[in-house]
């Protein structure tokens, strides 16, 4: 089981239930349960939709999309059912929140797909969890079953006439392209995770054809608790167009990895070194990958910044899915660059050439610079490639791809060129023996 | 009683997969749970699987095949009765993940994606399987495993070669 950390810096309001047991829905009831879809069934999809905006709230998934603003974007009458469809299938490397929120308090995420629901005028919401999350889908799927149980779904909810809301659990079976919207309406029709060509947008022709809001699993758990406190309340937590907080989970190098639950635009230089205790063994810091495995990678000269959708872009990089990846002195980023593209590689669906030959011919070309046959042409190569795969692609993952090359090879070309000329500095991870399965896709 | 005559599947499961089927507005999103669920219970998806759920959907082999090739949890070779999991994906990486997988090569005696000639366990490199802040991370039939160093692993695998692991399916 997940251990579970805690800072005095955070501000609890996701985790405020973490370790308290509130899987079972009695103690998420005394815990203030099923309050805030009480509240909205009273005041309407008006004042959800009001209060949505007010938060300030902004896709937890990575996009940072304004949630109250996507929800207002579903038209009202439909001749077609609406969906909403939490999504899940958390697998951008160095993301495990949504791990965490499925563990301790899976009732939230019912509770925030039903405000969702009342808010579009949907009947029926899917949780789409990844595969691997087995255990966790028995979590939820308990949850859902006491949910149906105490009436808090299913029929004339709290006893309001034609209040209906069923809830749906979904497994996925290992596909990182499946986390990306359109992919996971594809998934959940039962084909191959490929990804959907936009506009139509999915509020207006998603899931089954009908209009559907598809929101990261953290972005549900956040709205029961911004309809309890207001939305201006939620919105001060955090900062300047970024309300509220999120679970940042800091891994790799630190001396206490974990998840954290921090103010929105709190500096990622404290959350390193003070909430997560600083670099291993008191080792120099070299890189942080601030917002999971997509998002360009930041100097240590270039992390005393805020933790926010707007500061983190103005420096280059994404606030991403929130999960902070921490390099020590030790590692070698021509190494950390190829098994980042390694990943995309086999994750590319192959939907589109640019990201299907350009992930692949920059994992060669990354081989063969790795095994100490690269000439300095190919650092040129793997820049040219990632820049023709930049928005080239029906989905982000040809860009998720990109970016992180880019970052890897203009922030430390100097490095990749004295590998290239045999100066090879870092410890060694990757087995060299394991170059000839990297090949293989299976 | 399964709506399906002589399937190939257990009762529990063929009523499972009844209900399944009817649960969603379209019966063909129930394919990806149901070869999860058949490769659960059967080691593989066989082509007897293939061919069952099809017809349970109503849909063609090849459109089962289609999805079957597609998702990297599915599988059609058997595994090991236990499927060991590694992840070397960044997070792990960077603590120690190759170092569990090259320690559960020479403990188990087989390379990525072999089974133990007794059919006990089956080992496999895996990319992100979200337990990066718990890093070195590892799943066994789909119970996560955190914090490995080689000595823990041992012990896991111990267990499990004695009956005591645990299986979440």
């Amino acid at each position: 089981m997940p251990t579970l950390v805690s800072h005095p810096d955070e501000v609890k309001v996701i985790s405020r239930r973490f370790g308290m047991g509130a899987a079972e829905i009695d103690k998420y009831i005394e815990l203030d349960g099923y309050k805030a879809a009480r509240l909205a069934a009273e005041k309407g999809p008006e004042w959800i939709i009001a209060e949505m905006k007010a938060s300030g709230l902004r896709g937890r998934g990575g996009a940072g999309f304004p949630t109250g603003m996507k929800w207002s974007f579903v038209p009202k009458q439909s001749p077609k059912p609406k969906y909403v469809l939490v999504n899940g299938d958390e697998s951008e490397p160095g993301t495990c929140k949504d791990h965490v929120i499925f563990l301790h308090d899976p009732h939230t995420v019912i509770e925030g797909a039903m405000i969702a629901g009342m808010a579009i005028g949907a009947k029926t919401g899917f949780i789409y969890l990844r595969g691997e999350y087995r255990y966790l889908l028995k979590i939820v799927e308990k949850a859902v079953a006491d949910a149906y149980a105490k009436g808090f779904l299913g029929k004339n909810i709290f006893g309001i006439a034609s209040l209906d809301f069923d809830v749906i659990t979904q497994t996925g079976a290992g596909a990182y392209e499946v986390g990306e919207e359109s992919a996971l309406m594809e998934s959940l029709e039962g084909k191959r995770g490929v990804p959907r060509i936009r506009p139509p947008f999915p509020a207006v022709v998603g899931l089954y054809g009908g209009p559907t809001i598809i929101n990261n699993a953290e972005t549900i758990a956040a709205v029961p608790h911004i309809l309890n406190m207001g939305g201006e309340a939620y919105a001060k937590l955090g900062s300047e167009r970024n309300g509220g907080t999120r679970l940042f989970g800091i891994s790799g190098h630190v001396e206490r990895p974990g998840i954290y639950e921090l103010p929105m635009g709190y500096n990622l230089k404290k959350a390193i070194y003070e909430v997560a205790g600083g670099i291993k063994g008191g080792k120099k810091l070299k890189a942080v990958v601030p917002g999971g495995s997509s998002c360009p990678v930041l100097l240590p000269e270039e992390i005393d910044i805020g933790l926010d959708f707007d500061q983190m872009g103005k420096a280059g990089t994404m606030l991403g899915s929130g999960g902070i990846v921490v390099l020590d002195e030790t590692v070698s980023i021509v190494e950390f660059a190829l098994r980042v593209i390694k990943f995309y590689q086999h994750e590319s669906c192959g939907w589109c050439i640019p990201c299907r030959e350009g992930t692949d011919w920059i994992k060669k070309t990354l081989t063969r610079v790795y095994a100490g046959g690269g000439v300095k042409k190919d650092i040129d190569n793997v820049q040219y490639l990632a820049e023709n795969m930049m928005g080239r692609t029906f989905c982000p993952l040809g860009d998720a791809a990109a970016m992180p090359t880019l970052g890897f090879v203009k922030k430390f070309r100097k490095e990749f060129e004295e590998y290239v000329d045999g100066k090879q500095s870092g410890t060694k991870l990757m087995p060299a023996n394991d170059l000839v399965e990297i090949g293989s896709h299976s | 009683m399964s709506t399906v005559a002589n399937t190939i599947f257990s009762p529990e499961l063929a009523a499972r997969f009844d209900k399944l089927v009817t649960i969603y507005p379209l019966r063909r999103s129930a394919l990806v749970p149901m070869l999860l669920y058949a490769q659960d219970e059967l080691g593989y998806v066989s082509d007897a699987a293939v061919h069952e759920i099809a017809a349970r959907i109503g849909i063609f082999e090849l459109d089962v095949r289609n999805v079957l090739s597609y998702y990297s949890m599915l599988r059609t070779k058997p595994a090991g009765k236990y499927n060991v999991q590694v992840c070397t994906n960044i997070s792990c990486m960077l603590r120690g993940g190759y170092e569990i997988l090259d320690h559960c090569k020479k403990k188990l005696g087989v390379e990525n994606k072999g089974v133990t000639e007794d059919g006990q366990f089956s080992l496999e490199e895996v990319e992100c399987i979200g337990a990066c802040c718990w890093a070195p991370a590892m799943q066994v039939n789909y119970d996560f495993h955190e914090d490995l160093t080689p000595a823990k692993v041992d012990r896991i695998l111990d267990d499990y070669a004695h009956g005591l692991g645990k299986d979440v399916k």
